[in-house]
């Protein structure tokens, strides 16, 4: 027992050895270490957020197209406020005594210790008269922010929009509080990581009255914020910008591409609207009345919208019919207008003039060829195996794929198959008599005007491509490797020959359906679409590049409800062509002609 | 009667007595300047904290002198029910409780808050005692041990449950308890080896631990045994593993966390040494492999406990104070600005409501868990090193009147009184300093909260009416 006894002394000499630990901590930071006691009297701190600026935005030129303002924000720490003269903040302000006690308390509920957002977006004369009243307001400050300027009012479904953070990515992501703006859409959402930079903190000492009397212990555990990355874009601004003059009253897209790398040139949207309209105080008003207007403005029809491709998907049939060896360049059928329709032209002696004239039944035979090739004895067994392998081959080209190409909501498309017939036919209850319409680009095939921009590049390329995308560089390094790698796609050299060549008698030969998109002294190769569909008028669609050897743009138009492709995408795709590749244009009568040009009934009211 | 009644006045125990008073009413000054206000200067306003503590410090002195009117047999006599009574009001809670700061464990009733994981020390501690002054009773027992644990471990449970991990933490002061009933030296230390590996596991490389953890069984082998063709050759075992452990990594043929295959070599090493050791009949290895396998197999454990047992803010706050997520502005924030307003005060302290760092709230909960600020920002050292003076002075000397009782109940009860408040009062003024993560529990009789100050003076009261009486009890 007297064992036990003598433990009683260990027992007090830890408690004691403890006390003389916590003795000695005390006695070190409070006597001998002086950083805790800075200025004794006014040591009281305030963190301020440093906002970084926001990555700057510049065409391929280095033309700014986007960049910062500065705008104040009043902050509030409900648990620092004290009573405070309400009459003083409203009439600074110009808020009701319902404001400010409806702010309040949606602050408070956020957080007690943390700021939030009392009054967003000061004007130059409530900043000042604030500013001098602020020490009669504990527990109120003035937080610096940046706020978008859109230098030039274009390609806004490109560029996006940045707005205030939604409640879902605050708790997705800690580097964000609650006020904060983040990119919405466009490329300020798809780069948001690289564009928002990183957030510093300033440690301030204040004093009683709440004035900031200088920083906390000479900046030593300042932060600084570091501005976001500047991001090259890909487009050309003043190819973009006469893109949108040529769309202006018109419903659709145009896109072109540099085959060369596949840096997309101009990304046209119509209709569409000033960014600037989604930036300041009215924004919530502007987004709001855009939401509402027809034909969608904010919809980036570009890359978003999945439309029948038409007759430029007959470029598609024929590669793969070569490819497969069911045709040759000189293989012939005659336009007999029996199962589907067509327009008066010279007879089709061969692939070449077939595709100059767009002749519907030579691809009706063409695509028959591909899908019934006789691999069985029954032709519903046989179009399931051709239409297989056909899809295969068509998804070679980039179709039904969303690119990656640095914006949100990218449509992928629709390319059908045997397990999509299968599942509207039941199988083996489908052949090709019932799915003919493909062959021409009508039916159940969809793509996006940026996919058939990129077949037009495959075809300029003979055979690859490279992925479409939108920035050049970012932050001053090369954008991802996957988009500086060509990707080849299955097919031979040798078969896209024929193909550029009907492109071009469509464009240069009498009796092609493209003649409008011709320019002096340059061989555009082309190929006119017309979709039909159930909204009304047909949807008029070109698809192009320039020149024939070289090339040096590729270019798809798609506008709806306009009409035939050779009448009004033609000439534009033309023109976008000649813009580029001499910076001016010569086709006056042409230009004038699109820019006097209305297609969109509700052209006054979405403007 | 009467006169019986006089004597056990008499031998109150009135330097505790002094020093409880003087901790109250140090504490509710500290509460007054925490809170201080302009607006609101009256000792009297009972809207604010400072009012209402006044109130429960008079409620906490009645019950006082009720618990001395009480006759002290009744303690040991009730033990087991005031136990079974408080378990009860533990697991109700977690139904009918509210939750404050994601901790279901309070009553509410109309505007008055009840914590019953405060009272819940104090029923544990007599029912320990009660358990423990068992006439048989022996730590050497099997089922003696496991009565402890059950006793220790339920409100240690019910108070997980309610997501308060800083209370039941507070049930580890009871080792020392037991220590001083019997618990087995080498246990004792190895409770206090485990926390010190733990957080070493955590702190450096793995891998170097593991390497001095095999060196550390050596010497002891050498040590114990003093064999040393036997301890090279071991050694010899444990460096051919590890180098077939590198030679896997570094040849590319298991790209494995390095960890995992040095912990892999090390299980073969002891393997081997095993094997050898019982066919050469070396007894001593034995227990030394089974150390090196215990204590690499535990730091092996820390990354996964760390990571998958703790919660969120208790990984950041251990973190937060092991230096390895360094983060002034969100979890530090507390400690950094608490070690601030405590630094401040320098020698002598700004003097009262001249705390700067306290007016204006830079330290969340100021007047709770975080009242030693104000202490250390007003009072500056002196008057830190007066107040943990007199809880070091207060609990020294619980220990030494606890070791005055003549009934075993009595002397263990005291000891229980004695740790809980000295886990209290260390690790929540280490947190403010920053030797201790931040864990929130109360410092005793300083925080503001009635719940808190009832439950330590009814700890406390109890254990100086047991000592009043200890010359009546025989046993």
């Amino acid at each position: 027992m007297s064992d036990l006894r003598v433990r009683r002394f260990y027992v007090g000499g830890i408690f004691l050895a403890i006390f003389v630990i916590i003795v000695v901590k005390l006695f070190l930071i409070q006597v001998t270490d002086s950083s805790y006691k800075a200025s004794s009297e006014n040591n009281s701190q305030r963190r301020i957020l440093e906002y970084p600026s926001r990555g700057l935005v510049y065409d391929r030129n280095g033309v700014l197209l986007v960049s910062n303002e500065v705008a104040y924000d009043i902050m509030v720490i409900p648990r620092q406020t004290k009573s405070f003269d309400t009459t003083l903040l409203m009439k600074d302000l110009g808020l009701t005594i319902e404001d400010v006690r409806n702010r309040m308390s949606k602050a408070a509920d956020y957080s007690v210790f943390r700021p939030s957002v009392f009054f967003k977006q000061l004007t130059k004369m409530q900043y000042a008269y604030f500013q001098e009243h602020m020490y009669r307001f504990p527990g109120f400050y003035v937080q610096t922010r940046f706020m978008r300027k859109y230098e030039k009012s274009m390609a806004a479904h490109v560029l996006g929009d940045v707005g205030e953070i939604d409640q879902e990515t605050l708790d997705k992501d800690t580097f964000y509080v609650i006020g904060d703006y983040v990119g919405r859409s466009g490329m300020e959402r798809y780069f948001e990581k690289e564009l928002r930079g990183t957030k510093g903190v300033k440690i301030f000492v204040v004093d009683v009255h709440n004035r900031i009397q200088g920083s906390y212990m000479n900046g030593q555990y300042d932060k600084p914020a570091v501005a976001g990355k500047d991001i090259v874009l890909t487009i050309d601004s003043k190819l973009q910008e006469y893109g949108e003059l040529l769309m202006k009253n018109k419903i659709g897209s145009i896109v072109a591409i540099d085959p060369a790398n596949g840096e997309i040139l101009a990304m046209v949207s119509s209709p569409g609207f000033d960014p600037n309209l989604l930036v300041g105080r009215q924004r919530g008003q502007h987004f709001d009345s855009l939401m509402k207007a027809p034909n969608k403005p904010l919809f980036n029809r570009a890359v978003g919208a999945a439309y029948p491709p038409g007759s430029i998907f007959k470029m598609v049939q024929a590669l793969i019919a070569l490819d497969q060896g069911v045709i040759t360049i000189n293989t012939s059928f005659p336009c007999d207008h029996s199962i589907v329709g067509c327009h008066n032209h010279p007879p089709n002696t061969n692939l070449m003039r077939a595709i100059q004239y767009s002749c519907n039944p030579y691809f009706y035979m063409v695509t028959k060829k591909l899908i019934q090739r006789g691999f069985e004895k029954s032709i519903f067994r046989d179009s399931r195996i051709g239409l297989e392998i056909w899809k295969d081959k068509v998804l070679a080209l980039g179709f039904e794929q969303a690119f990656d190409l640095g914006l949100p909501a990218v449509a992928k498309g629709k390319i059908p198959g045997p397990d999509y017939y299968d599942r509207i036919y039941g199988k083996f209850r489908w052949a090709y008599s019932t799915i003919y319409s493909l062959s021409i680009g009508q039916g159940e095939v969809l793509v996006t005007p940026v996919q058939m921009a990129n077949l037009a590049a495959i075809i300029a390329n003979r055979g690859f491509y490279f992925i479409p995308h939108i920035a050049r560089t970012i932050g001053g390094h090369a954008i991802d490797s996957m988009f500086l790698k060509p990707v080849v796609t299955p097919f031979k050299r040798e078969h896209f020959l024929p193909i550029v060549d009907g492109m071009e008698a469509v464009v240069n030969e009498d009796y092609g359906t493209g003649g409008l998109a011709r320019i002096p002294d340059i061989r555009v190769c082309g190929k006119t679409g017309t979709a039909q569909n159930p909204h009304g008028e047909d949807h008029s669609i070109f698809m192009a590049f320039a020149p024939k050897d070289n090339p040096r743009i590729a270019v798809a138009v798609y506008i709806e409800n306009a009409g035939f492709g050779g009448v009004w995408a033609a000439p534009i795709a033309s023109l976008m062509i000649e813009k580029y590749m001499f910076d001016s244009v010569r086709n006056v009568a042409s230009e004038q002609r699109i820019l006097n040009t209305n297609i969109y009934q509700y052209a006054d009211t979405a403007r | 009667m009467r006169t019986r009644r006089g004597n056990i006045f008499v031998n109150i125990d009135w330097v505790s007595i002094g020093i409880y008073l003087a901790l109250v009413l140090l504490g509710w000054m500290n509460i007054y300047a925490a809170v201080y206000d302009e607006s609101h200067t009256s000792i009297f306003d009972f809207s604010m904290r400072y009012g209402k503590q006044l109130i429960w410090i008079g409620a906490a002195l009645l019950l006082a002198f009720f618990i001395f009117l009480i006759d002290s047999k009744f303690y040991s006599a009730f033990a087991y029910v005031v136990f079974a009574i408080f378990m009860v009001t533990l697991l109700s809670v977690l139904f009918f409780g509210t939750e404050v700061n994601n901790s279901r464990s309070w009553f509410e009733i109309g505007s008055f808050r009840l914590q019953p994981a405060e009272f819940a020390k104090m029923a544990t501690a007599l029912a320990l005692a009660k358990y423990a002054s068992r006439e048989q009773f022996t730590l050497r027992s099997f089922r003696d041990v496991l009565g402890v644990c059950l006793i220790v471990g339920l409100p240690v449970v019910l108070i997980l449950l309610q997501n308060d991990a800083g209370s039941a933490l507070i049930y580890a002061a009871l080792v020392f308890v037991l220590y001083r009933e019997g618990l087995n030296n080498t246990l004792f230390v190895l409770f206090f080896a485990l926390i010190a590996l733990f957080i070493l596991a955590l702190v450096t490389n793995q891998i170097i631990l593991l390497i001095l953890l095999v060196l550390a069984g050596f010497i002891i082998f050498l040590m114990t045994s003093g064999r040393v063709t036997q301890a090279l050759w071991g050694l010899l075992i444990f460096l051919v593993m590890a180098g077939a452990a590198a030679g896997l990594y570094y040849g590319g043929v298991w790209r494995y966390d390095l960890k995992y295959l040095a912990m892999l070599a090390m299980a073969g090493g002891i393997l081997v040494s095993f094997i050898i050791a019982i066919s050469r009949k070396i007894g001593n290895a034995l227990i030394v492999l089974l150390f090196m396998l215990l204590s690499s197999g535990f730091v092996g454990s820390v990354d996964y406990v760390y990571n998958n047992v703790l919660g969120d803010h208790q990984q950041k706050r251990i973190g937060e104070l092991l230096g390895f997520n360094s983060d002034p502005l969100g979890v530090g924030y507390n400690v950094n600005q608490s070690k601030i307003s405590i630094g401040s005060g320098g020698f002598s302290g700004k003097g009262f409501l001249q705390g700067t760092q306290t007016k204006y709230n830079f330290v969340p909960e100021q007047d709770t868990d975080f009242i030693f600020c104000t202490v250390g920002e007003e009072w500056g050292f002196l008057g830190s090193l007066v107040v943990v003076g007199l809880f070091a002075f207060l609990i020294l000397r619980l220990l030494w009147l606890a070791e005055r009782q003549r009934s075993k109940f009595s002397r263990i009860y005291g000891y229980c009184v004695a740790s809980i408040l000295f886990l209290h009062v260390a690790v929540n003024i280490g947190m403010t300093i920053g030797l201790a993560p931040v864990i929130g529990i109360p410092l005793p009789f300083f925080s503001y909260g009635g719940s808190s100050l009832w439950a330590f003076t009814i700890l406390l009261m109890v254990f100086l009416r047991l000592d009043a009486n200890r010359m009546e009890v025989f046993r």
